[in-house]
């Protein structure tokens, strides 16, 4: 099971990660499309601030997901292959048990559609974008057996 | 085996699989084989979601997980010493562990009239397809209970159109659940969305032939009506417990590792009373994560890996039309207050409430109405008895995170998390 890990030290809050998983996660996947005829997606990813620290910081895929036990509709799931902790968002219904649920503060509100959005490590690609397009390499993706 | 079908069920049937593929799972579930989500029902009422949304897992769930399904069955004697357990049709099965997964029973006062046949309980699937029969010729309906599930249906109902009022026996609702400020808040919120609140009353009659027409309050009014909800609670169901000679007080009694006074015999969920962290003690927590986690450790054990469920205690996740509110832990009202230590703001314009109650410098309970964002830390935060006192304040802060923590303890917190020292 990956995750992503933050390096707090160098992060320099310039919440491009943010901006990339909007991405990421639109319709065009492309960033002009995205931000000037999209209505973008909230950021899966939150960016913690108290300057002069900044961090971001991603879901965890935990071994044992308190949001995943928490829901109750049954849209978060950990996939039994990849063990990535993934939320099917036609099943969510907004009760935000997950929020209340999550150690980490990592189930984003989207308050416009009343849902949660989550990081889906962005599978299909080769790394996740918030990962990929950090200036600083402040996040790492941490594959199954890193250490 | 197992006997009850839902969020309990599913946790130890998911945990024995993790563990085991082989050994064989019976499961007794009167409600039939399809699990569904009772806490689905205001979504599905209220036309959020339809058909097989309601489904907690998919319908071949139980093939999935190589479970042996005994749907529309219902368990009627059980014998700890023999290890068996009795269906309502004369079979005698042989368990080899057990999990006692009832759930609850809803509460229907003794009130005349409340057997009437557009009288309605809130709980289960049934409950919910009689409901949806009745709402297309429904005007106005009475819910009887302003707690959390009272409160869901009078907004779906509204929602859908009817003219509702809200009658609640205690000085206000939510009363288990939150504090004063908070229960003035929602109730402020109900009647602003045009659903008359009425607390401190109760339903003393309930006049019509073979339908509800109207009800008679015990303050004096009389409200018309075409169908009444009761949401008064629900109690554990631990007859078959009971009739074994297990220890129940409240519910099935059950030590940190779900098991109950009997050997292999385990319960979990509404039915049982489990270990809550805060309380040091054991309670009732007839709540959705509780009762998976339950079953989780449950499942576990059962299949002989050792798991203690240390980590519980009463939380809500809640909304009402567009407040959302999560709650942890005590619930510190007025009463109770001069015992702990509380941190607070209240916003009223900005329908803005945090409150935290410590004691002796860790968080024993919190309540957040309005913005609920990151809930989740603060929960972690009272479940490692983390001292909160030197920055208790930031606490207050809507956008309170791993970041308004002393530097040291956040680290600690996220040592797996974060990589420190590359420069």
């Amino acid at each position: 099971m990956g995750k992503i890990v933050a390096k707090p030290e160098v992060c320099i809050g310039c919440h491009l990660c943010q901006i990339w998983c909007a991405v990421a996660h639109s319709r065009s996947r492309d960033v002009l499309k995205a931000f000037f005829y999209e209505d973008p997606p909230p950021p899966r990813i939150v960016v913690e601030e108290r300057l002069p620290l900044t961090f971001a910081f991603p879901c965890r895929h935990c071994a044992e997901p308190d949001c995943v036990f928490a829901c109750i509709s049954g849209a978060l799931y950990k996939d039994p292959q990849s063990g990535h902790v993934l939320h099917d968002e036609s099943r969510c219904v907004g009760c935000y048990s997950c929020v209340m649920a999550c150690p980490y503060g990592a189930i984003v509100i989207d308050s416009e559609n009343r849902k949660v959005v989550k990081c889906d490590l962005c599978e299909g690609l080769d790394l996740p974008m918030c990962v990929a397009r950090c200036p600083n390499q402040a996040l790492a993706y941490l594959a199954e057996n890193d250490s | 085996m197992i006997v009850g079908g839902s969020a309990g069920a599913v946790g130890c049937i998911e945990a024995l699989r993790a563990v085991d593929r082989k050994k064989t799972i019976a499961l007794i579930g009167e409600e039939g084989d399809r699990i569904y989500s009772r806490a689905l029902i205001p979504y599905y009422l209220g036309g959020r979601i339809h058909g097989d949304k309601m489904l907690y897992r998919p319908p071949d769930f139980c093939k999935q997980m190589g479970v042996t399904p005994w749907p529309g069955r219902r368990a009627v004697g059980l014998d700890p010493v023999r290890k068996t357990v009795v269906l309502d049709g004369g079979e005698e099965l042989q368990y080899g562990k057990l999990l006692l997964a009832t759930g609850g029973r809803s509460i229907v006062p003794p009130v005349p009239g409340l057997d009437k046949k557009n009288v309605f309980t809130f709980v289960s699937m049934a409950d919910a397809l009689a409901l949806a029969e009745t709402l297309p010729t429904a005007r106005a309906a009475v819910v009887l209970g302003g707690g959390v599930i009272g409160l869901m249906a009078a907004e779906t109902l509204k929602n859908r159109g009817l003219a509702v009022t809200v009658v609640e026996l205690a000085p206000r609702v939510l009363a288990p659940v939150v504090d004063e400020t908070a229960s003035a808040m929602v109730e402020e919120l109900f009647r602003a969305e045009g659903v008359p609140v009425h607390t401190g009353t109760t339903i003393a009659q309930v006049l019509g032939d073979e339908r509800a027409e109207a009800v008679v309050l015990t303050s004096g009014e009389t409200v018309s009506c075409d169908l009444v909800v009761v949401a008064v609670g629900v109690v554990p169901r631990v007859e078959l417990a009971k009739a074994a000679n297990i220890a129940v007080n409240r519910g099935i009694l059950v030590n940190e590792k779900m098991e109950t006074s009997a050997p292999d015999v385990y319960a979990c969920g509404d039915c049982a009373e489990g270990y809550d962290f805060v309380i040091d003690g054991n309670r009732p927590l007839p709540l959705w994560p509780n009762a998976y986690v339950g079953g989780r450790v449950a499942g576990f054990n059962m299949a002989g890996v050792p798991r203690e469920y240390r980590w519980a205690t009463s939380m809500n996740a809640m909304h009402f039309f567009d407040l959302y509110i999560i709650n942890a832990g005590l619930n510190v009202t007025r009463d109770t207050a001069d015992r702990f230590e509380i941190v607070s703001r209240y916003d009223r314009e900005a329908r803005a409430y945090r409150k935290f109650a410590l004691r002796d410098g860790r968080l024993v309970g919190f309540v957040l109405v309005g913005r609920v964002a990151r809930a989740g830390i603060l929960l972690r935060l009272m479940r490692e008895k983390v001292d909160v006192s030197s920055f208790k304040h930031e606490l207050l802060d809507e956008h309170f995170g791993y970041a308004s923590m002393p530097e040291r303890l956040r680290w600690e917190l996220l040592a797996q998390d974060v990589r420190l020292g590359v420069v």
